[in-house]
């Protein structure tokens, strides 16, 4: 029974982190623009002090990836299309931080969106699109997109999310089509495939020239392998490297009930984050990552148990949290409105979780990593709380809204989208 | 250790029951399958199936049936667990099912199939799902699992 508290407490220190957290003594005092006004809830938000939220839209869609152009505008890309249209454009004609002006383009669902180059790059879970952008990063003509991308696998991880490096690639990901690249997935006691096969074709970043037409996969070049799947991604300026948040396996228990209990089932494997390099491998199918070991150990599809270690050519994770916490979204904040200790740091939306049934769900946050010089320089802290409108989630269905997408304003607000209902959500900075 | 396990889930399972609408307590469909069974008999029916429920479905179908978002199929509410068509729902326990829509709806995750589940198994665990959150439909006997899974081999 000790125990059992323990790991209650565990839980509610690190939900409860974000509401101590204070952080005014070294303010920029950037002014919060002139007629934004915060919702008088906070948009139902918990922050930490000295910053507050509104809500941008609600009930837009289930809205994935979103990116904000120069002029405040923001993009979102819709899960699935709503009345025909899957990217939507916000834009705010009174000046009052509410999008009064809605319009939308493209006739397909996905994940993924950015901007880049004068361009709007924008995802189906198949294909990547791109849109001329005018001087105020407008779409020029809506209806006539170049196709960059063509013919990408799906699956159960099916989500493209997209990001440019500054010499004109563009990253794709490509999700396992497999929990753990089982003979029969996700099956009790199933042995893993050697060699995994879904690493020839998925698990993987692919590269591609980001101005070349109806490239397919044979086309680009496989940058990274051994990465389930991941949804989360950024390129860091500072570095000049890609970023990105893998969704660790699911099932140790339910698979192997002979190694792993529920607990820690529900704690592991790790939701790493990783600096990739062309031609990096993270390991998956064969290892995992456990933070309570900080080591890599070897799968159970694999010959593992819980305790010998693997993956010796596998990289280390940069940040790794506890599991199932389903990162969505990364962004390395460069911006001026918020405190110097956020800057160049890394916001991570964790979708949350629900593989830890029956311990209660996990994420549902947007959390804070301080970095310096391109390295992790401080415990990560749990920023922006409250998405779910529950103390605690059992079922993921409860929860009210889901953070996915992560994207910085002009001015340095940063955006969250919920694609549950269809939220945007934007956080400000006015502590002095 | 073990113990220690049982009780925290049966804390949690608790927990998550209090926490559910009261509507979906009230809503036991105690009269509905009292007409498919003799009442005694239904009420261990509930109890085995609910524990081969919990061991065997919750982590994906989640405590409320209400599966994943994008991922794993809801139980509450689905026209294929409480449909007339038990032989359809029988096959899903035994063979899996990789990637359906429902609704409109995708849903990505590939489930296992449960050979390994006895004829009495499935059909508690069935007749759970059938009478359980809001559902309200009749059980299914060990005798219809058996049958199902002579045509399947």
């Amino acid at each position: 029974m000790k125990k059992i508290f323990h790991y209650l407490s565990a839980i509610l220190a690190i939900t409860s982190m974000s509401y101590l957290t204070a952080c005014a003594s070294d303010s920029l005092k950037v002014a919060t623009p002139a007629g934004i006004v915060a919702d008088a809830d906070n948009a139902g938000l918990k922050l930490p002090n000295g910053f507050s939220a509104l809500r941008v839209a609600e009930n837009v869609g289930k809205s994935r990836h979103i990116v904000v152009t120069g002029q405040g505008d923001i993009y979102v890309k819709l899960d699935r299309v709503v009345n025909g249209k899957g990217v939507l454009r916000l834009h705010d004609s009174k000046g009052n931080g509410k999008a009064d002006d809605i319009t939308g383009l493209g006739n397909y669902g996905g994940t993924g969106i950015t901007i880049k180059n004068g361009y709007l790059y924008a995802s189906s879970n198949t294909e990547v699109f791109r849109y001329k952008l005018n001087a105020k990063n407008e779409v020029i003509n809506p209806d006539a997109p170049e196709k960059i991308i063509t013919g990408l696998g799906t699956g159960q991880h099916p989500s493209k999310s997209i990001v440019l490096d500054n010499e004109n690639h563009i990253y794709v990901n490509q999700g396992a089509y497999s929990n753990s690249c089982q003979e029969q997935d996700r099956t009790t006691g199933s042995k893993g495939k050697m060699p995994c096969p879904v690493l020839n074709d998925a698990a993987g970043i692919w590269q591609y020239t980001a101005d070349k037409l109806n490239q397919t996969q044979a086309d680009g070049v496989r940058y990274a392998t051994g990465l389930r799947n991941v949804v989360g991604l950024d390129w860091n300026q500072q570095t000049n490297s890609l970023f990105v948040m893998q969704h660790g396996r699911d099932q140790l228990f339910q698979n192997w009930p002979e190694f792993f209990t529920e607990k820690q089932s529900a704690e592991l494997p790790s939701e790493c984050m990783y600096e990739i390099k062309k031609g990096s491998n993270a390991g998956w199918p064969y290892i995992f990552y456990d933070h309570i070991q900080h080591k890599k150990i070897l799968a159970p599809e694999y010959g593992g148990d819980g305790k010998k270690e693997g993956g010796k050519d596998a990289i280390d994770p940069v940040v790794a949290f506890p599991g199932h916490l389903a990162p969505d979204g990364l962004l390395f904040y460069t911006g001026n409105m918020f405190p110097a200790k956020y800057k160049n740091g890394a916001f991570i939306a964790f979708h949350g979780s629900w593989n830890r049934a029956p311990l209660p769900q996990e994420g549902y946050y947007v959390v804070f990593v301080p970095f310096k010089n391109g390295k992790p320089s401080g415990d990560s802290e749990v920023f922006a709380n409250g998405f779910s409108g529950l103390a605690q989630v059992n079922s993921p269905n409860e929860a009210k809204h889901r953070p996915c997408g992560l994207a910085q304003g002009p001015d340095g607000s940063l955006y969250v989208s919920d694609d549950t209902k269809g939220t945007i959500y934007r956080i400000i900075y006015n502590g002095k | 250790m073990k113990q220690l396990i049982a009780s925290l889930c049966l804390l949690l399972v608790l927990m998550s029951f209090q926490t559910q609408p009261k509507k979906q307590v009230t809503a036991k469909p105690k009269t509905t399958v009292v007409t498919t069974a003799p009442a005694a008999g239904i009420k261990a029916v509930l109890v085995r199936g609910k524990a081969v429920y919990l061991q065997q479905c919750l982590a994906c179908h989640q405590s409320d049936g209400g599966g994943v978002a994008h991922l794993n199929a809801p139980l509450n509410g689905a026209s294929a667990v409480v449909g007339k068509d038990k032989e359809k729902l029988i096959r899903i326990v035994l063979k899996g099912m990789k990637g359906v829509d429902i609704d409109d709806e995708p849903y990505n995750n590939v489930m296992a199939p449960h050979p390994e589940l006895t004829d009495q198994q499935i059909a508690d665990v069935l007749t759970y799902a059938r009478n359980s959150w809001t559902n309200k439909a009749s059980a299914v006997s060990p005798a219809e699992v058996k049958a199902v899974r002579a045509k399947i081999k």
